[in-house]
This record gives C-alpha cells, sequence and structure tokens, in this order.
C-alpha cells in the first residue's frame, strides 16, 4: 500500500476510533449501574418506541421493496430517491416536516385531529412515528436488495405449477430473501434506537411518553455529564452488537 | 488542492482582519447580543448563541470564548466555581418569565393559574436550562401544578411550539413575547421570578483588554438603552 494512502487510512481510522476511546475512558465505571438504574423511564420509551417503529417499518418497507425490487414503471427511480431520502435528510429537517404536515396545525394532522380528536406531537405515537420515518428506509433498501438476489426460475416454475403471485412471494421469495430482511430489520432498529433529531423535534421531551434514551443523554449532559456518558456506552455496546448481528445475517 | 488548503487555513485563522472576540451568549438573547457586538465599537465580535447550560460545557472543555453571558446564577457560579474567569461575573440585564399563546389568546389564558387545565396543551422549559429552572421554581411558589407536553431543550423551542399551534400554551421569556410576533400574556413581577443575566470574561481570553472592555460596555447607557429595546430591564 502506498505510504500516503496508509497514512491517511490511519488518520481517518483515528477519527472514527477516538471519540468512542475518549467515551470508554471517561465512562463513570463505577457508577454504571446506578446511572442506568436512573433511566428506566427512558430504556422503557427506548425499548417500546424502537420495537414498535421497527415493526411499522418492516410491514410498510417490505411491500415498498418488493414494489422496487419487481416493479417496472415510470417514476421508479424518483420512488427510490423518495423513500432513501429520509437517510440523508438531518434528523432535525425530518422533525420539522412531521411538525408541517402530523402537526396538530399540519394538513393531515389537522385533519386527524378533527376526525378522531388524536394528536400525534408530543406522544408515545409521535415518537414512534419518528423513528418509523427514519428506520423505514434502512429496511427498504436492504429488503430490496435481498429481493433483487432471489432466484426468479424458482419462481417461474413455481407459477407454471400453478402459485398465484401473492402464494409465490409468501412461499418461494419471502423465504430466500430471510438474511437480508434480518438485516434490514436489525440496522431499522438500531437507526429508531438512536433516532433524536425527528423525535425531540416532533415528539418533544417527556420523561416516561417521548423521552427515549438519546433524548435522556442530551438533557443528562446539562445536569450530569457522568450519567451521559454511561448512557452513552450503553447505545455504544448495543450499536456494536446490532452491527455484528447484521453482518452475520447478511453474509450467511 | 494545495492553494484550495492553504486559503482554507487563511480564512479560518482570520487572517486579514483584526481577529474578533468570541462572546458566547444564552439563546434567550440572541438577538440583543448580535446587537451589542455591531454596537460596541471596539473591536470586532462574534456572538456563538447557545443554552446557558452548554455554554458551560464550552468553557468545561476548552472552548475558545473570550466573554460570556449566562441567563442565570447557577450557571455563573458554575463558571465561578470552574476557575475560568478573569473577574466576578456582573449582572448586566434581567429578564421575567410570560405566557406565550395561540395567537388572539383562544383558551383565553389570563395567568398562570390557567395553565393548570389539563384539557391544555402546555409545554415547558426543561429544568435543567435556565428558563426551565426559573418556571419550576415559579409555579411551586404559586402552589400551581402543571402538566407539560414536553420540556423543550431551550426556551426557543418552547416559542417554537406554541407559534407553530402545536401548544396552546407555553412559558418563556417576557422578551420573547415583546417583540410581538408570538401574542403573549405577561406574568405580573410580583409571581416572576427575576432572570438575571451575568457577564464575565475569561480568564483564558487571547484579548483580555478587549474582552474586559465589552462586559464594562455592557453596563453603559448605550448598552443599556439596546437592551431595552429587546425588553430587559437593568
Amino acid at each position: 500500500m502506498p505510504l500516503r494512502l496508509g497514512v491517511l487510512a490511519g488518520i481517518g481510522l483515528a477519527l472514527l476510533v477516538v471519540p468512542i476511546a475518549g467515551l470508554l475512558i471517561r465512562v463513570p465505571w463505577s457508577g454504571l449501574g446506578g446511572d442506568l438504574a436512573g433511566s428506566g423511564d427512558a430504556v422503557r420509551v427506548s425499548i417500546v418506541v424502537s420495537v414498535l417503529a421497527t415493526t411499522v417499518a418492516v410491514g410498510l418497507g417490505v411491500p415498498l421493496a418488493w414494489l422496487l425490487a419487481r416493479g417496472s414503471f415510470r417514476g421508479q427511480a424518483l420512488l427510490r430517491a423518495t423513500v432513501l431520502l429520509p437517510i440523508v435528510l438531518p434528523a432535525v429537517v425530518s422533525g420539522v416536516a412531521l411538525l408541517a404536515s402530523l402537526g396538530r396545525s399540519g394538513p393531515i394532522g389537522g385533519l386527524i385531529d378533527d376526525l378522531f380528536g388524536i394528536t400525534l406531537p408530543f406522544t408515545t405515537a409521535g415518537a414512534v412515528l419518528a423513528a418509523s420515518f427514519v428506520a423505514l428506509p434502512f429496511v427498504t433498501l436492504v429488503a430490496e436488495a435481498g429481493f433483487r438476489a432471489v432466484d426468479r426460475n424458482l419462481e417461474e416454475v413455481a407459477a407454471t405449477l400453478g402459485a398465484g403471485p401473492w402464494r409465490r412471494f409468501r412461499r418461494i421469495a419471502l423465504p430466500q430473501a430471510v438474511p437480508a430482511l434480518a438485516a434490514g430489520v436489525v440496522l431499522g432498529w438500531a437507526r429508531a434506537l438512536g433516532e433524536f433529531g425527528a423525535t425531540v423535534t416532533f415528539a418533544g421531551n417527556l420523561s416516561g411518553r417521548t423521552q427515549t434514551l438519546p433524548l435522556a443523554i442530551f438533557f443528562e449532559l446539562e445536569r450530569d455529564p457522568e450519567a451521559a456518558f454511561s448512557l452513552s456506552l450503553v447505545l455504544v455496546v448495543v450499536s456494536l452488537l446490532v452491527l455484528t448481528a447484521a453482518r452475520r445475517a447478511w453474509v450467511r | 488542492m494545495r492553494r484550495l488548503l492553504l486559503s482554507l487555513v487563511v480564512v479560518l485563522a482570520g487572517w486579514g482582519g483584526e481577529a474578533p472576540i468570541i462572546v458566547g451568549g444564552a439563546s434567550s438573547m440572541a438577538e440583543a447580543a448580535d446587537e451589542l457586538a455591531s454596537d460596541f465599537g471596539q473591536g470586532p465580535v462574534e456572538v456563538s448563541v447557545a443554552g446557558s447550560q452548554i455554554l458551560v460545557s464550552q468553557v468545561r472543555e476548552g472552548a475558545p470564548l473570550d466573554v460570556v453571558l449566562t441567563a442565570d446564577e447557577a450557571t455563573a457560579s458554575e463558571l465561578v466555581r470552574l476557575q475560568v474567569l478573569a473577574t466576578d461575573p456582573i449582572v448586566f440585564a434581567t429578564n421575567r418569565l410570560a405566557i406565550a399563546v395561540a395567537p388572539g389568546n383562544p383558551h383565553a389564558i389570563s395567568g398562570i393559574e390557567d395553565l393548570a387545565n389539563p384539557d391544555l396543551t402546555v409545554v415547558l422549559a426543561a429544568p435543567q436550562v435556565p428558563a426551565g429552572r426559573y418556571t419550576a421554581e415559579m409555579l411551586e411558589a404559586a402552589g400551581v401544578a402543571v402538566t407539560p407536553s414536553s420540556l423543550e431543550p431551550s426556551v426557543r423551542s418552547v416559542l417554537a411550539k406554541v407559534q407553530l399551534g402545536e401548544a396552546d400554551a407555553g412559558i418563556v421569556y417576557r422578551t420573547d413575547i415583546s417583540r410581538g410576533d408570538v401574542a403573549g400574556v405577561e406574568i405580573p413581577d410580583t409571581v416572576s421570578p427575576v432572570a438575571e443575566y451575568y457577564a464575565a470574561a475569561l480568564a483564558t481570553s487571547a484579548q483580555p483588554e478587549t474582552a474586559a472592555a465589552f462586559v464594562a460596555f455592557l453596563t453603559t447607557p448605550a448598552a443599556r438603552a439596546l437592551l431595552a429595546e429587546f425588553g430587559f430591564s437593568p
């Protein structure tokens, strides 16, 4: 490897590793248990919100992925770009967009309020929606790649044997795409778990209702920085586990 | 490429002009701090706005600030405790709390007692930031139990949630409603705590004279008049 590339690669690695190492150094290991116990509400909200958001993202993302993988229609490229948008959007922009549309005074949110008397901002459902919004593209992207890799000959054989489109999807394509779907679920869940900007903007911050772990970290930093370090460590560890699991599922 | 990097360095180092002092200003006085900076007249000033508590964190972690303006005594005394100040902090402005309400005040809110109504969506500033601390203090002293829908990261996001119509009411600073872009209800001086704004020059400043001059400037009649325009009291 040319020396200059090696040096730059080394600096790149340092840029990624140094902050995490710094965090590890400053985590108050002795107070770790207490810090985590004091954040039970945030952990609970995080689990509820991320699991529900992943369920939503899988339920809607898999059909979208199928459409993108198998469809051949005008505007498909535009559709794919739209689906991927939340990945590149700053999370706060996602939050502002959710507020503008689904907030109490937004066109859709206002309608929901008028018809059902339900408002989404400041509710756990709002936090789930924000997390679903950012997790959906990850699930869709990975699932689409999985569907593309499915052996279509098998589907054609099934078709000649009389299997309809739903049966072919359910019995042939879906089982083959399972490793990719698993990777999509794990990545989507991790994204939902780490969501901050859209959540605080759209769902607000209330302990036990909308305050997830990332929000708790942000507010703890201003009150008790050491507790913020402890909670950050939890998310680093979970993220590492998720990456390992996703890679396994993907490679298999 | 090399030329590009060099020009970047030049821009970053601020060559070709006098280096400005950097004033860290509490978010609730963002607009006033900008005006104060441009009226200072004894050298260029750049304003970096953040929540008071974040300003303290920035100073603690070594941010190159020259002057800090924080929105409460707690953050000012934290700076004193960190032993990073050139001189003791001085109070240069005061503020009070107020209720921000939806345009036209459809829920006819006239005082903080009305905020206890459970049918209202009320947002408050989180107790980690000065506005939130003052709010909690006031509600407790008045014996009013408010169930907030959200404890927002800054007083400005409380204001935004009310302006956007997502919340029916929120507790903000009097200066926030005196700008006239949001409807508000004043809270009487007998009820609202006084929010004191502290200024101090940092011991680590590379331009200690200019930093001290800026702090001194804040109590001049010119600066006072300017602060009053934004709704601050001396």
